[in-house]
């Protein structure tokens, strides 16, 4: 694996200093980085589970909204930005790792470098009591 | 290709007779295999280099890492930017908006300087730079953003088998994740990875770098961490603070590696040194 950019190296650095969960992503979707305030919603590690392939990430978690109905992939505001490269928000009902059902609002943006580089996504998680 | 120390001082020029044995020009070097030309930052330095340069020389390329004044403050003062039969090529890093070009503009501008660069006998040549491989004669050039205010470029320069890196700004700590351990997260990695000789900001002790987090520097402590995880041949530690006398930067470099081993060789960069490969 090349070296990360540098705005994908201070993403990780900002996300690690924030008491809001937290998620980076490659262009690919891949999971770059998730800071402590994340492993707390999604019960996971990243210390235990380092990067993961868009793949292996996307199934761990089954979004579902307020019916209980999964979500399609598209609907999800991260996937949403990773395709349009435009900030997208959604909420959103998750079963975590310790099988809890947790409602959540994620707004994802864009990180778009210098002179006009797209390099990858930043997602950010509040828990909420309702949807 | 041999590489000439015009200037390694970080900030402001610091003449004196206590900056004697590292000099007190900013930031220059002169990079060449005696047909391609290359300079690496325009600080003070560049003025004597314009001064004693071969009259043979009529292409000249420039590269600048940013455009903070102790790396462009020579340029204007730089003789063969004024004579008719050399062309001067200038390469610097790309912002979001302001175009390189106009950036440049802003040094050669009342009421900065009295001459414009529409002025001078031939307009230099702009290119603009970002995550950039390029070649200039027989150098394979590699350049990326590291982590300093403002666009900011490292260049890793090459040369048959031997590379320079060159990154004189550069605030390891902030652009790094979990250093020094973590080579993937760490900015500027890619373009020191086991460079014949790296040439890398040291501005600050680390009781200084405390003081100065978020300014863009490193401490001699992180810089030689750096150069160990780089696994470089030699670490050339530049950008030396202009409050730093020969002694003191004597003794910051005693006290980092008093009760230390480090399978690299190691100076405080000097002004007038001559590395050859
Ligand atoms: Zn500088
Ligand atoms: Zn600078």
């Amino acid at each position: 694996m090349p070296a990360q950019p540098l705005e994908l190296i201070l993403g990780r650095q900002f996300m690690d200093t924030l008491s809001i969960p937290a998620f980076l992503v490659d262009t690919q979707g891949n999971l770059l980085f998730y800071n402590e305030p994340a492993e707390e919603i999604f019960g996971l590690r990243f210390g235990e589970t380092g990067g993961m392939k868009v793949e292996e990430w996307a199934t761990i978690f089954t979004p579902m909204d307020a019916k209980g109905n999964p979500l399609r992939p598209e609907d999800l505001p991260l996937v949403k930005t990773l395709t349009t490269q435009v900030p997208a928000n959604g909420s959103m009902f998750i079963n975590n790792l310790n099988g809890e059902r947790v409602p959540i609002s994620v707004s994802a943006f864009p990180i778009i470098g210098r002179p006009d580089r797209y390099l990858g996504a930043m997602a950010m998680f509040w828990k909420s009591e309702i949807i | 290709m041999i590489a000439k120390i015009w200037g390694c001082r970080g900030s402001l020029p610091s003449p004196g007779p206590e900056n004697i044995v590292y000099g007190g020009n900013t930031s220059c070097i002169e990079v060449s295999d005696g047909e391609t030309f290359l300079i690496l930052d325009a600080g003070s330095g560049i003025q004597r280099l314009g001064r004693f340069m071969g009259p043979e020389v009529k292409v000249i390329h420039i590269l600048l890492t940013h455009l903070h004044i102790d790396h462009t403050m020579g340029l204007g003062f730089f003789k063969p930017l004024y004579h008719p039969d050399v062309e001067v090529h200038l390469w610097g890093p790309s912002a979001s908006n302001d175009s390189l070009l106009s950036r440049i503009r802003k040094y050669f501008s009342a009421p900065l300087f009295p001459v414009r660069l529409g002025d001078l006998p031939n307009h230099p040549v702009i290119h603009k730079l970002d995550e950039s491989e390029f070649e200039i004669g027989d150098f394979k050039i590699k350049t990326d953003y590291i982590c300093h205010p403002g666009p900011t470029l490292g260049y890793r320069i090459q040369h048959g088998d031997h590379v320079i890196a060159y990154m004189p700004d550069h605030e390891l700590r902030l652009g790094s994740t979990d250093f020094p351990n973590n080579p993937d997260w760490t900015s500027g990695f890619e373009i020191a990875k086991n460079a014949d000789v790296l040439f890398h900001d040291g501005a600050y002790s680390f009781a200084e770098y405390e003081k100065k987090v978020g300014w863009g520097h490193s401490a001699v402590r992180d810089t030689l961490q750096f150069a160990k995880l780089s696994q470089v041949k030699k670490l050339s530690i530049f950008h030396h603070e202009p409050t730093n006398t020969d002694e003191q930067l004597d003794e910051i470099l005693r006290r980092n590696l008093e009760g230390k081993s480090f399978d690299f060789e190691i100076e405080m960069c000097k002004e007038g040194l001559v590395y050859e490969f």
